[in-house]
């Protein structure tokens, strides 16, 4: 196993007990929507996949902030991982967060809504990142750029969400407040025992992400040392540390 | 600073010798507002409309700029030449973040009268004062979030492509700040002063990306 990616078993393990624990309690626990009836249990799946990945969006910046202060790989992958994975969960998050727009809205796209249209913002942002490093060659340079761009959109995400709900009256149900939220109990329980499943399977993924991207590495540098420079094909262009 | 300066004087004296980035700046103002008169037919705008329609064609003039900003540098080898001289490296920042409001300010000297006079928004001498005010705000969050993506675009293999498309995002929040604080300025019986709320929305945002950009600059210049 490679030398970053610890404790991979047992966090397998805890993501599939928890994301199953927490689909029973959706589909059989938790009561229904008295308004909106069966469409509604969509948002255990869609605010946790939105929460986890705007967090992994500022861990990216984080990851990224490390990696110019110590200047190690790892953390240059640790941020590409989070980004891409939170790139991932935001696309199933929007998706999911859209049908439930049309079930309880009656449609797919609400402009009023400042938390979509942030939302959408800090996505489109972010899918500029890999276009970003693909178009820098040197490995060195992609990588310190990417974590400076990464830096600055880490930071940009919570400002970004003040000024965008600034600028309409929300109509989105707050989920996570200072006052505890407006959830009955069975309900909060069932969300967030799915927000734990979600963050833990984000956590599953990057690392599995991690892993591949550091046995490919290795191997490589294995089949240098072992069959000589010329064996080893060079890597085209890559958007990914490598 | 005075590296900072003399990178600035550089700069604009470059620009005046050749007068290459802001006619066209002025040309594609004036161009987007024709294209706005057809797009939208109307002889007039007023209110949200016309203030998009100016913050839109500030963006697109801006771009040119932007991705203007350190093609010389690169070009002629002026990157290494700064990298080989024992100056502080973040009055490149601070030279070019100037350079970039200056031609922002020289093409709104041009664009808001061009504006004026071609889509003739209601109110607008009443409320000149608190319109400036606010485009001064803009084109601070202009100068410094265009220089940083000027700044990480120029190494980039596509970066007429990558400036425009990691700057868009970047400038979204001051550009929401900026036309909705000159939407209700543009409207009959405006009162002509300026909503504090988006006055402190881009001041804020202008701070938080300045001292962004000169904690991160550095990294940018690195060999």
């Amino acid at each position: 196993m490679s030398i970053h990616v610890r404790h991979l078993r047992g966090l397998t393990i805890a993501t599939a007990v928890t994301v199953t624990a927490a689909l029973i309690l959706v589909f059989f626990y938790a009561p229904l929507d008295a308004e909106q009836g069966f469409v509604q249990k969509i948002f255990y799946i869609h605010v946790p996949l939105a929460i986890v990945s705007l967090v992994g969006y500022c861990l990216g910046g984080a990851f990224g902030l490390m990696y110019l202060r110590t200047g190690k790989r790892v953390w240059d992958m640790r941020s590409y991982c989070a980004i891409h994975m939170s790139l991932i969960f935001s696309i199933g998050g929007i998706v999911a967060g859209s049908i439930w727009a049309k079930a309880s809205w009656g449609h797919w796209w609400v402009w009023s809504e400042p938390t979509l249209v942030s939302y959408l913002i800090v996505i489109l942002l972010f899918c500029t990142y890999q276009p970003l490093r693909f178009s820098i060659e040197d490995p060195e340079r992609q990588a310190r750029y990417a974590a400076v761009f990464a830096v600055v959109c880490g930071a940009f995400v919570p400002i970004n969400f003040i000024v965008v709900r600034l600028s309409a009256e929300y109509v989105h149900p707050r989920v996570l407040n200072l006052e505890g939220g407006n959830l009955p109990g069975p309900m909060k329980l069932t969300f967030y025992l799915s927000l734990l499943g979600i963050a833990l399977l984000f956590a599953t993924l990057m690392k599995y992400e991690m892993a591949a991207k550091e046995m490919r590495i290795e191997t490589r540098r294995l089949r240098r040392k072992l069959l000589g420079d010329d064996a080893v094909r060079p890597l085209g262009r890559t958007a990914s540390p490598s | 600073m005075r590296t900072a300066s003399a990178i600035l004087r550089k700069d604009l004296l470059v620009e005046l010798r050749t007068l290459e980035t802001i006619p066209s700046m002025w040309l594609l103002a004036v161009i987007t507002y024709v294209i706005f008169h057809f797009g939208l037919n109307q002889d007039t705008v007023k209110g949200q409309l016309a203030a998009g329609v100016l913050t839109v064609t500030l963006l697109f003039a801006a771009m040119l700029a932007v991705n203007r900003l350190f093609v010389a540098e690169r070009e002629q080898g002026g990157f290494d030449a700064f990298l080989l001289a024992p100056v502080d490296r973040t009055a490149m920042l601070y030279a070019k973040a100037g350079a970039l409001f200056i031609f922002m300010v020289a093409l709104e000297l041009v664009a808001v009268p061009a504006f004026a006079l071609l889509l003739d928004p209601p109110c607008l001498g009443h409320s000149l004062p608190a319109l400036l005010l606010i485009l001064l705000l803009a084109d601070v969050a202009f100068a410094v979030i265009g220089t940083f993506v000027s700044a990480i675009a120029v190494h980039t293999r596509a970066r007429d492509l990558i400036g425009p498309i990691i700057g868009l995002p970047l400038l979204l929040p001051a550009l929401i700040a900026t036309a909705r604080g000159i939407g209700p300025l543009l409207v009959n019986g405006s009162s002509g002063s300026p909503s504090a709320k988006w006055l402190a929305v881009l001041a804020l945002y202008d701070l938080i990306n300045a001292l962004l950009a000169i904690g991160l600059f550095d990294f940018l210049l690195e060999e």
